[in-house]
């Protein structure tokens, strides 16, 4: 642990007022000369959450698919996926190491693993949601099983299914500070690069809040605009 | 068995790691013994944060959902809980309180609130208003409707908070080295002292407690459901689960 406390110190720390910095107080001026420095890692966690949450979701959804026409599915699917979502990100990504090495495989494996089960079981969820009437009433116009889910099930689905992304995508961006662990770089690296100091600190953590805020809102606006019709229930 | 470990190359090094330790170039022991005492020290922050955050958030979480109020706050509270990486939490507990037991408890209680209290608001508002009236029509004052009718019937959903909360603590726990506190994680952080066996060994040390700690917590929860809920189990948790995500499973 010392030589770790002893590692931090040496960080480089110029720019900013000299005196805030000094005493490790919280610097507006040291983090306007030294916002660059988190340009890149930031870059590469909106990277990782991404291509995360794209891969997850597409599991997620083949899984949800085969579990709709195959009931007993969903029993072994929620347990398989319930114990990836149990294990630590943190332990899997050393879990991982021997097998796939350091990189952004690695850490985007253990990243898609945790978010399967939430996707999962939302999308099930939409989809048992589905009023049986209405599923009567496509049957009654003679659609077939496969444009029965695609054109009633699936878009009356579509609310729970992206709330389940927007919880997958803030956890994402939540764990993916991690990612640095398995040698995947994000703000978490910039964090834990001084992790004393409070103008990093905050402004590596905040960025990583904020950049969860923006990706619900994205996902939410998503939302709103291909499901119309919840809107004018609400109002 | 000597094959086997073989067989499973790094892993069985590892979990030889585990088992029997090794003795560093500086001459330290590491692994073996050693570890119990890093998941000793693991276990008690993780009991420690766990107790103090369901000491603040059950009661907050009945109160507030006895008097069918603060939905905004009980809800949002999980979704903020959610956005805060736990690396920034600990962070941010260092950068500004210091390191030591006591901060980073508190960082893992900060951690370990929303699901809590999410959940038992939830299940407390579940609760039907018929049962609720006829509690009161029995003569029941409010604080024994909250202790003989409400909680009872909240205490499933209640476990599942515990129970998700519980897991992310241990996880969490694994980087709390960084704050001076020799968790399993500390092979993990600080990895010059073990090498990439102990590292190895420590996550599989951490998986392990993390799924028995699953595993443990939904025996208690199918303990402590009241037998009328269970006759219905499929239809009360798909409900729960439709409204509230993740946060309500039971």
């Amino acid at each position: 642990m010392l030589d770790l406390i002893a590692q931090l110190q040496i960080q480089d720390r110029s720019g900013g007022e000299a005196d805030c910095v000094a005493d490790n107080g919280f610097c507006p001026s040291w983090i306007v000369d030294n916002f660059d420095r988190y340009t890149d890692p930031l870059v590469q966690h909106v990277y990782l959450t991404v291509i995360s949450l794209v891969i997850g979701f597409g599991i997620s959804f083949g899984l949800a698919l085969l579990a709709h026409r195959r009931r007993w599915f969903i029993g072994p699917i929620t347990q398989i996926t319930g114990v990836l979502y149990t294990l630590p990100s943190l332990a899997v990504f050393f879990l991982l190491l021997p097998i796939t090495g350091r990189g952004n495989t690695t850490a985007i494996i253990a990243l898609v693993s945790y978010s399967l089960l939430i996707i999962f079981r939302n999308i099930m969820a939409g989809l048992d949601n589905v009023p049986a009437e209405t599923k009567d009433a496509g049957r009654g116009m003679g659609l077939t099983d496969r444009q029965l889910l695609w054109r009633v099930e699936l878009p009356l689905a579509l609310p729970e299914i992206l709330a389940g992304l927007r919880i997958a995508a803030t956890t994402t961006v939540g764990l993916a500070t991690l990612a640095f662990f398995a040698g995947a770089g994000g703000l978490g690296e910039q964090i834990f690069a001084d992790i004393i100091f409070k103008s990093n600190v905050v402004t590596a953590g905040g960025l990583a809040v904020l950049l969860a805020a923006a990706l619900d809102a994205v996902i939410l606006l998503v939302q709103r605009a291909v499901t119309p019709w919840t809107r004018a229930r609400a109002a | 068995m000597t094959t086997t470990i073989a067989f499973l190359g790094e892993f069985g090094d590892a979990i030889q790691f585990i088992f029997q330790g090794q003795t560093t170039q500086e001459g330290t022991e590491v692994g073996g013994s050693q570890f119990l005492d890093l998941t000793w020290e693991h276990l008690k922050l993780t009991f420690a944060a766990m107790g103090v955050a369901c000491a603040i958030a059950i009661p907050a979480g009945l109160w507030l959902g006895h008097i069918r109020r603060g939905s905004f706050l009980a809800i949002s509270v999980s979704n903020v809980g959610r956005a805060v990486p736990s690396l920034a939490l600990i962070a941010l507990f260092v950068a500004y309180l210091g390191t030591g037991f006591t901060n980073v408890t508190l960082a893992l209680v900060l951690l370990a609130i929303p699901p809590i209290l999410t959940n038992t608001y939830v299940a407390v508002t579940q609760v039907e208003g018929d049962t609720v009236d006829a509690a009161r029509g029995m003569g029941m004052t409010g604080a024994e409707i909250v202790r003989k009718v409400e909680l009872p019937l909240a205490l499933p959903l209640i476990f599942g908070g515990v129970r998700i909360s519980a897991v992310n603590v241990i996880a969490t726990a694994t980087i709390a080295p960084l704050a001076g506190i020799n968790t399993l994680g500390d092979p993990i952080i600080n990895v010059s002292g073990y090498g990439d066996t102990g590292r190895l060994a420590a996550a599989m040390c951490v998986a392990a407690l993390a799924i028995f700690t699953e595993l443990a917590l939904g025996a208690v929860q199918r303990a402590v459901t009241p037998a009328g809920l269970k006759l219905e189990p499929d239809t009360a948790s798909r409900r729960m689960r439709l409204r509230f995500g993740r946060e309500a499973t039971t």
